[in-house]
């Protein structure tokens, strides 16, 4: 392991061999995390009204793993996203992909934001919208409309890519957040509450969407969700935030088999016992 | 539909109206100060269509074209510059404060009074006295973009352009026009001073030496050619508007209904 990271040169190189001899909570012995998040700690502002969010935050995500960071509302969900994409510095502790210490949006990274509403270009069509972030990575054309496509009947947007987002429902607008972040193929992706305001049905189709692009293209997913079923039946492990600062109360691995499906797996005994055991975490006094 | 043809019968109806109130009682008029509009009519062709039409009409409208572009660009450019670039904030920041606080009216006599004589000055004081609306707004509308979109922006890596040219103006667009608009009356306003004041030649010029030489006529016809380019202009920068910011108008609507 220490020998395939020395191929990568790069400053930070020490610092993550350290890390890699001294992994944390790996799911596979031979799994490499592709996100590791070590002692990260989040504090707005400064002096008197210095607010700390999270505080001694470690967890990793595997190449190709689905996790899902659930918690109560404000607990700063947002706030470590943002730290993950680069958006905003922690304030001690890092963040790393493959090592490589985050200090400003990755490349390899896309994030759906909760605001969905507001993350989309008023000005821009749909289509557009969804074309914005790939016009630099230089395309040939046809791939990138066939990207833009793909893309917009994956979340079942195909008829609507000529209206502008403030023409479309809540929902809607959301699916286009997601088009716009699976068009630009990231090998990370990050969502944050991605599926809150779509209907039952939709919801669960872009669940199984979500597993599916994990599966033909390698992605590393990691979503945050208010939805504890979701969070089981779309993840390899979840991820337990609690108290104030924000803490990892537990990750909890989920062995459920694969392909997952929407009326079997929820049905399955064990599903109802990983759901127990999140929502006892989640529900224990802290 | 109805709605639409009651407003549209209102806003044809209403100034056809006014002219022919205006038509009627001034006929018989002897006041030496409101000539009948039938005579002001009179002197409105004979002056400007088109004995003066090449000699003063273009030379006004060409000063506000080219001074009202000029300004528009300039305070675009250096209202992008403030709000970004930190240099610029810190040098400009302060006098665009000091300024916002003062209707943008209030500044023409500054600029009249740094009127010379000739052309270059009423071109330039046309140009700074119409750079500040724009500017201001630019800069405000720059500010105001909403955070989630730089974010994206940074997300998903634009360049430095694309996100002047995709994210930054379009979302300051509304913002910028408003400004323009107010831009173009000061550009106008200071056009027709700027002739009054320090020429001989234009609509304003002839406009006021009609005044000063008592031909009543001629200097009504000369306010009601000014009436119909300021009313022109800004029909034209409304359809203008109106195209570059469609989704804007319809989102707005959108609200609203
Ligand atoms: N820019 C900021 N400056 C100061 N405080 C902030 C800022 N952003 C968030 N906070 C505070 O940090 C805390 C966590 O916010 P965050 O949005 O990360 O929570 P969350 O877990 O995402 O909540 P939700 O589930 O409701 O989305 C909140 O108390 C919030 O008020
Ligand atoms: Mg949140």
């Amino acid at each position: 392991m220490t020998r395939t990271l020395a191929t990568h040169h790069h400053p930070g190189m020490e610092n993550s061999m350290e890390l890699q001899e001294n992994p944390v909570a790996l799911g596979t012995a031979a799994a490499r995390p592709r996100l590791e998040v070590t002692a990260l700690s989040k504090t707005y502002g400064s002096g008197p009204n210095a607010k700390c969010v999270i505080e001694d935050l470690t967890f990793t995500v595997t190449t190709g793993e689905v996790v899902c960071i659930v918690g109560p509302s404000g607990v700063g969900k947002t706030t470590l996203l943002k730290c993950l994409a680069g958006l905003q510095p922690a304030t001690s502790g890092t963040a790393a992909i493959d090592g490589r210490r985050i200090d400003g949006p990755p490349p390899e990274m896309a994030l759906v934001f909760q605001d969905y509403s507001r993350s989309l270009m008023p000005w821009l069509t749909v289509r557009k919208n969804v074309r914005l972030p790939l016009r630099h990575l230089r395309l040939p054309a046809q791939e990138m409309n066939q990207r833009i496509d793909d893309a917009l009947r994956a979340v079942g947007l195909d008829g609507s890519d000529g209206k502008y987002p403030w023409q479309l429902s809540g929902g809607m607008q959301q699916r286009v957040a997601i088009a716009r972040a699976l068009a630009y193929r990231p090998e990370i992706l990050i969502m944050d509450e991605p599926f809150a305001s779509v209907d039952a049905q939709t919801r669960f189709e872009l669940e199984d969407l979500c597993l599916k692009i994990r599966d033909d293209f390698g992605m590393t997913i990691l979503v945050v969700t208010h939805d504890i079923d979701e969070a089981v039946y779309l993840s390899d492990r979840v991820v337990v935030l609690g108290a104030k600062p924000a803490r990892v109360l537990d990750v909890i691995g989920i062995d459920l088999p694969a392909p997952r499906d929407q009326i079997s797996t929820r049905s399955l005994p064990e599903f109802a016992e990983q759901r127990t055991t999140v929502l006892s975490m989640i529900r224990k006094p802290a | 539909m109805n709605r639409r043809l009651i407003n549209w019968t209102l806003g044809v109806g209403t100034p056809l109206l006014l002219v022919t109130a205006w038509w009627v009682l001034s006929e018989n008029s002897t006041n030496t100060f409101f000539p009948p509009l039938s005579a002001t009519l009179e002197r409105f062709q004979a002056l400007w269509l088109f004995d003066h039409f090449g000699s003063d009409v273009m030379l006004s409208l060409r000063n506000l074209v080219i001074g009202y572009a000029l300004a528009t660009v300039i305070g675009v450019g250096l209202g992008f510059a403030t709000a970004l670039v930190p240099v610029a904030r810190w040098a400009l920041d302060p006098l665009i404060h000091f300024l916002r606080g003062i209707p943008p009216v209030a500044l023409v006599p500054i600029f009249i009074s740094l009127i010379g004589f000739g052309l270059e000055m009423r071109l330039v004081s046309i140009t700074l006295a119409a750079v500040f609306p724009t500017l201001i707004a630019t800069v405000d509308g720059i500010r105001s973009v909403d955070s989630t979109l730089k974010d994206v922006s940074a997300v998903y890596r634009l360049s430095r352009g694309e996100k002047l040219a995709q994210v930054y103006l379009p979302a300051a667009g509304p913002q910028i026009a408003s400004g323009m608009q107010v831009s173009l009356q000061v550009a106008f306003i200071v056009m027709i001073a700027s002739e009054m004041l320090g020429s001989s030649q234009g609509i304003g010029a002839m406009t006021l030496l009609a005044q000063q030489s008592f031909m009543t006529s001629d200097m009504w016809a000369g306010i009601l050619l000014l009436g119909v380019i300021g009313f022109g202009a800004n029909l034209v920068f409304e359809v203008i508007k109106n195209k570059v910011l469609a989704w804007y108008v319809g989102s707005k609507r959108l609200a609203r209904s």
